[in-house]
């Protein structure tokens, strides 16, 4: 009893003394190591250690930021970006899932779908650049279907692998409560595919912005793409660089927003991880 | 009456098949069934096996891992296609499972309004939850609840359809004893109020002699062997004639008591008998 007394306290002391010293250290040591290597970055550029045709200096950097912000041009540029992406990822979607609803849902279907979609999703999409713009010209079209035809494949496979992993206990259970098929799709077996689903979309709009990057760099008139282009020309690695960061940004952006789709939408799943993050 | 006399002659090669518990249980059972073969690949599981069940019944089948005991319920619960032999049983029915078998996704509440038709859908699963004592968890999500609650839920659920025929495969198996016990008095009383004919499948002695009219044991494929449990209710362990119905229906099981050097009286409450699950005197009323 008395050996079970007395660490409590002391272990209170410790911990109430010492535990939000090291977290708050912690989070600092955390921000350290990327703010230094800014500062480095903006030492080195100052003193002409980095030359600014290779990079900018981040002061730089955010001084073009500032100025294409307030000219308009970054805004025009990204609106025409996110409207290509937002194109191309609904006709992913729409297709993507219509193809894993057939091939999820039907043994025909599988077999009518599976096997071309696995054949083709073996090429490297963005590889079929040139035929595409044989196809489609030079115009939104090429850009649009670049990033539809590389965002469909993460979408369709990870739905149609999360109808196909749906616990056949549960579809068994539904199926003594006399549910109709409407039903065990609706209830049971969208609902059992959601988590794989989300993770899909988040593969595809990682993709997306993959294949908009590409997609704008060939042939682009605008869009943020188009902008690095151009400041290519001129040697402005401070817009390049500005490119860089907002679609950066938009990639953590778009994950964020399926990160809240998801606590929104499974929010029945235990909470692995309480409180972190 | 022709399809059935068909399958007899074609498949029956024990001769009429009007297996020991025919016709005793009177005119309109609730389940019939008559020469029902199951094989899978190999050898049958289910070989010719009759059984009749009577409205309101409360049937215990027991047997060793194996024996069909699983095959039989999910032939009534209509996951299992009948491929000989004759089945009649009733269009409403309801299974609880071993596990809870609820969908994640769905409240507690909606779980057992699942696939109920009407304006009352809601109204109707309150009061099931109600009567398993749920009905503070009807909003919770399945996955927060506790196993014993997680039964409750599927109990609730298949309460709520009314059923003719109530299936239970091994509802208790995953939960601690003591939640068993409470679990097996719910069962009792629910079964009292509402008189569904009940088939329970369990590997447990004890709990097939609480709750049973009628214990059987499936062994090759077929009812190996049939004890009428006549003791009055509520039962207790304590129970006068509890014991040498116990000792029977192990001895039909295959485990001979006095063989195995193990006695009825003197055991702790822990011991189990090789093999079995089955609880051995010492824990008390079922309450």
């Amino acid at each position: 009893m008395s050996e079970a007394a007395i660490p409590p306290v002391s272990l209170a002391d410790t911990r109430r003394g010492a535990l939000p010293r090291p977290l708050s250290l912690l989070k600092f040591r955390r921000f350290a190591a990327p703010v230094l290597l800014v500062v480095a970055w903006q030492a080195g550029a100052s003193c002409g250690v980095i030359p600014s045709r290779l990079v900018a200096s981040p002061v730089a950097i955010l001084d073009s930021f500032w100025s294409l912000s307030l000219s308009g041009e970054l805004g025009r540029n990204l609106l025409v970006s996110l409207a290509r992406v937002a194109a191309g990822l609904g006709i992913a979607i729409i297709v993507g899932v219509g193809l894993a609803l057939l091939a999820g849902l039907s043994r025909l279907g599988e077999d009518a779908v599976d096997a071309p979609l696995q054949m083709v999703r073996t090429l490297p999409h963005l590889a079929l650049v040139p035929l595409f713009i044989l196809w489609f010209g030079i115009g939104e079209t090429p850009k649009i279907a670049l990033v539809a035809l590389g965002a469909v494949f993460p979408i369709y496979l990870n739905l149609f692998a999360g109808i196909r992993g749906v616990d056949p206990k549960l579809v068994e259970a539904a199926n003594t409560l006399g549910l109709s098929r409407g039903e065990l799709i609706r209830h049971v077996i969208l609902p059992g595919a959601l988590p794989s689903a989300l993770v899909g979309l988040r593969y595809a709009l990682g993709v997306a912005w993959l294949s908009l990057v590409v997609g704008e760099q060939i042939n682009a008139q605008s869009g943020i793409g188009n902008m690095m282009m151009d400041a290519r020309e001129f040697l402005r690695t401070d817009i390049i660089m500005v490119g860089l960061l907002v679609y950066a940004l938009l990639g953590l952006g778009a994950d964020q927003l399926v990160r809240a789709l998801e606590r929104f939408t499974l929010v029945w799943r235990p909470t692995l991880i309480s409180t972190r993050r | 009456m022709a399809a059935d006399a068909d399958f007899h002659t074609a498949l029956n090669r024990q001769g009429k098949g009007d297996g020991m518990n025919a016709d005793t249980h009177g005119p309109r059972p609730t389940v019939r069934i008559r020469g029902l073969t199951r094989a899978f690949g190999g050898a049958p599981v289910l070989n010719a096996l009759d059984l009749q069940i009577a409205p309101g019944e409360f049937v215990a089948l027991l047997g060793r891992s194996g024996s069909g005991k699983t095959t039989l319920l999910r032939t009534l619960a209509g996951l299992d296609l009948v491929e000989h032999g004759h089945v009649e049983m009733p269009a409403r029915r309801a299974v609880v499972f071993q596990e809870p078998r609820l969908l994640p996704w769905k409240r507690v509440w909606r779980n057992v309004a699942l696939g109920l038709r009407g304006e009352d859908a809601r109204a109707r699963a309150l009061a099931a939850l109600d009567e398993v004592g749920l009905g503070h968890r009807v909003q919770a999500w399945p996955l927060t609840l506790s196993g014993g609650e997680a039964q409750r839920a599927g109990l609730a659920r298949a309460l709520v359809r009314d059923p003719e025929l109530l299936l239970l495969d091994e509802p208790f198996a995953a939960v601690d004893a003591l939640t068993r016990l409470r679990m097996q008095a719910l069962v009792s009383a629910l079964w009292l109020r509402h008189r569904p004919a009940v088939l329970l499948v369990t590997h447990d002695v004890d709990e097939a002699l609480l709750l049973a009219d009628r214990a059987l044991v499936l062994d090759g494929g077929r009812i190996g062997a049939e004890l009428v449990v006549n003791l009055p209710r509520p039962r207790r362990h304590a129970d006068p004639g509890f014991a040498a119905l116990r000792h029977r229906l192990l001895l039909a099981l295959g485990v001979d008591e006095a063989a195995a050097g193990l006695s009825l009286v003197d055991l702790p409450a822990e011991e189990t008998m090789p093999g079995w699950n089955g609880r051995v005197a010492g824990i008390g009323a079922a309450e």
